[in-house]
């Protein structure tokens, strides 16, 4: 399922006096399987984007291909699309509305008009994924869990769809640090078991330096810079300009090699810093 | 009257149904904070943080213990709406705190309701605004404001009530790293300069390395407390209660771990790179 995405331009309120271009001439390509992290700052047009990916939003101008298929063309069946792209918002747990966790996750499926046999396996499945017990969760009430679950039923709930391509708006925002780790296990199993396509739109660097294979930046509705983490981060002054940051290991670095260290500029997580610095200091006694 | 806040051996329990077993939020918690002092309050969701900060000013009563804000006993019903104008509270999402549609007019809002006169308020509103760096938005409306500027001028409309102390509760939680270094800045700066007592609660560990002293709080307690530095050394007991600490604390960790005779307490980046240059 890779999806190309051709001179897309959005406009809203075009013809007012607050006419304004949220994506201007935005060209990308992301192909099957791939893990993206988007990232950019308040208004850079990320929502706006992933917006378009299942059809939620038309452009002004330019295309859309999923799968070969123009989702941007007249009279395209969007149903469909929306059942292949899963859209998962900010918040979602805000969208949970049903009496129970059963029901609330069996919502897309029973719209798909599935038999009760294929809606319960996928809900299980759905349930499974995100590491919520299905037996003690199933019958309870969602809005009795805890943040941090109610986040892991409504993703679920998205999961039941069994999309080919998960996009996700900053799901780990307001969750505690455990909560954050247990979301971002979640979405990389869900990333290596079932291969699909992940694009995981994100306010912290640190988590998108160790789980995306590809960065894409956004700034003023324009992708200005793509490419692996290790790739992105080197460009500390534009990432800062455009009110981003990159992972505080990586400061450390440059600081260190300013003081004379010859580390690998690539090094972006923890664990490359642990092990650049104890090969240098052990290279060294020796 | 040295202490802005003390908190004196408070419980606090609900129910969130009536069948339900009381649930025991806050446990015992003893907590003085001096005046002009920076405090963050860190702990995992549902450690009882929030529930803490919301005895400060009154929203809710402890079941035993006493609370007093400079001196004042929450528990005095006579004395609300003075606790409450001392200890000013910032909650987490902006746009469930501007009630105007015009920026210095929600700045207004606060001083309007405690009867103060126009000019002064106009004089407050006007200092609150710089104070945070938002006089050019003056005119502006509020929802065509970043998440950064709006919780800015959520902080300038507790400011134009010229509280003692600010409680603020997981502020930057929404915000871009930008929204954040923003949002963090102002209050150091308002703790600094204006000497405004902060009780800040974060999930951030970076935004709590200046603060003078950071509370862990777990399970309706407060369990261990101490600098920045005493508190992100113990970086096994956070991992313990699933927080957090810098990503430059856990690298020296690993690196004492791997057998590197490096500092314990390191928080900075520039420690770091101190005790690294030390060791080649």
């Amino acid at each position: 399922m890779p999806i190309k995405i051709k001179n897309l331009t959005f406009k809203y309120m075009t013809g007012t006096p607050f006419e304004k271009t949220a994506l201007d001439n935005v060209s990308l390509e992301i192909n099957d399987g791939e893990f993206i992290g988007l990232i950019g700052h308040t208004g850079s047009g990320k929502s706006t984007l992933i917006q378009h990916l299942n059809g939620l939003l038309k452009p002004t101008s330019g295309e859309i291909y999923i799968d070969d298929v123009c989702i941007t063309a007249k009279g395209v069946d969007l149903k469909k699309i929306r059942q292949l792209v899963g859209l998962v918002f900010q918040y979602p747990e805000h969208q949970l509305f049903e009496e129970t966790v059963y029901k609330d996750v069996a919502y897309g499926p029973r719209n798909l008009g599935l038999d009760e046999k294929e809606i319960e396996e996928r809900v299980k499945k759905a349930l499974e994924v995100v590491g919520i017990n299905y037996e003690k969760y199933k019958d309870k009430s969602p809005f009795d869990l805890s943040g941090g679950q109610k986040r892991r039923v409504a993703i679920a709930g998205v999961l039941a769809m069994q999309p080919k391509v998960l996009i996700l708006d900053e799901p780990t925002a307001g969750l505690d640090p455990k909560g954050r780790d247990e979301i971002l296990y979640n979405i990389k199993r869900l990333h290596e078991e079932y291969k699909i396509t992940v694009i995981l739109v994100s306010h912290s660097m640190d988590d998108v330096a160790e789980l995306a294979d590809r960065l894409i930046v956004m700034y003023k509705g324009k992708n200005i810079l793509q490419g692996t983490p290790k790739e992105v981060f080197k460009n500390v002054e534009t990432l800062e300009k455009i009110g981003l940051a990159v992972p505080q290991v990586k400061y450390l670095v440059n600081s260190l090699n300013r003081k004379g260290f010859n580390i690998n500029e690539d090094i972006i997580t923890v664990s490359e810093a642990r092990d650049a610095i104890l090969k240098i200091l052990r290279g060294e006694e020796k | 009257m040295e202490y802005m806040v003390e908190v004196n051996n408070v419980y606090y329990s609900y129910r969130k149904h009536e069948q339900d077993k009381e649930h025991l939020a806050l446990c015992g918690v003893n907590l003085k904070v001096k005046k002009g002092e920076f405090v963050v309050v860190i702990g995992h969701n549902g450690s009882g943080k929030s529930t803490l900060s919301k005895h400060i000013n009154a929203i809710y009563l402890p079941k035993e213990g006493d609370i007093f804000v400079n001196g004042m006993n929450t528990r005095d019903i006579s004395k609300l709406w003075e606790i409450r104008q001392t200890a000013g509270m910032v909650f987490q999402n902006p746009d469930n705190q501007i009630v105007a549609t015009i920026v210095e007019e929600d700045v207004a809002f606060g001083p309007e309701n405690m009867g103060i006169d126009p000019e002064e308020i106009k004089r407050r509103v006007d200092f609150a605004l710089r104070s945070v760096k938002m006089e050019e938005y003056a005119k502006h409306a509020p929802h065509l404001l970043s998440g950064g500027q709006k919780q800015r001028v959520a902080i300038a409309g507790i400011l134009a009530m010229k509280p003692k102390c600010i409680i603020l509760d997981e502020p930057t939680a929404m915000l871009d790293p930008s929204g954040r270094k923003e949002v963090i800045d102002t209050i150091k700066k308002l703790n600094k300069e204006e000497g405004i007592t902060i009780i800040l609660i974060t999930h951030f560990m970076e935004e709590a390395v200046d603060a003078d002293r950071v509370v862990v709080m777990d399970d309706g307690k407060i369990v261990t407390e101490g600098t920045p530095r005493e508190v992100f050394s113990k970086v096994e007991l956070l991992k313990d209660l699933g927080l957090d600490v810098p990503q430059v604390t856990e690298l020296a960790y690993e690196l004492r771990k791997s057998g590197l005779n490096i500092r314990q307490d390191i928080i900075t980046i520039d420690e770091l790179v101190e005790e690294l240059c030390r060791l080649r």
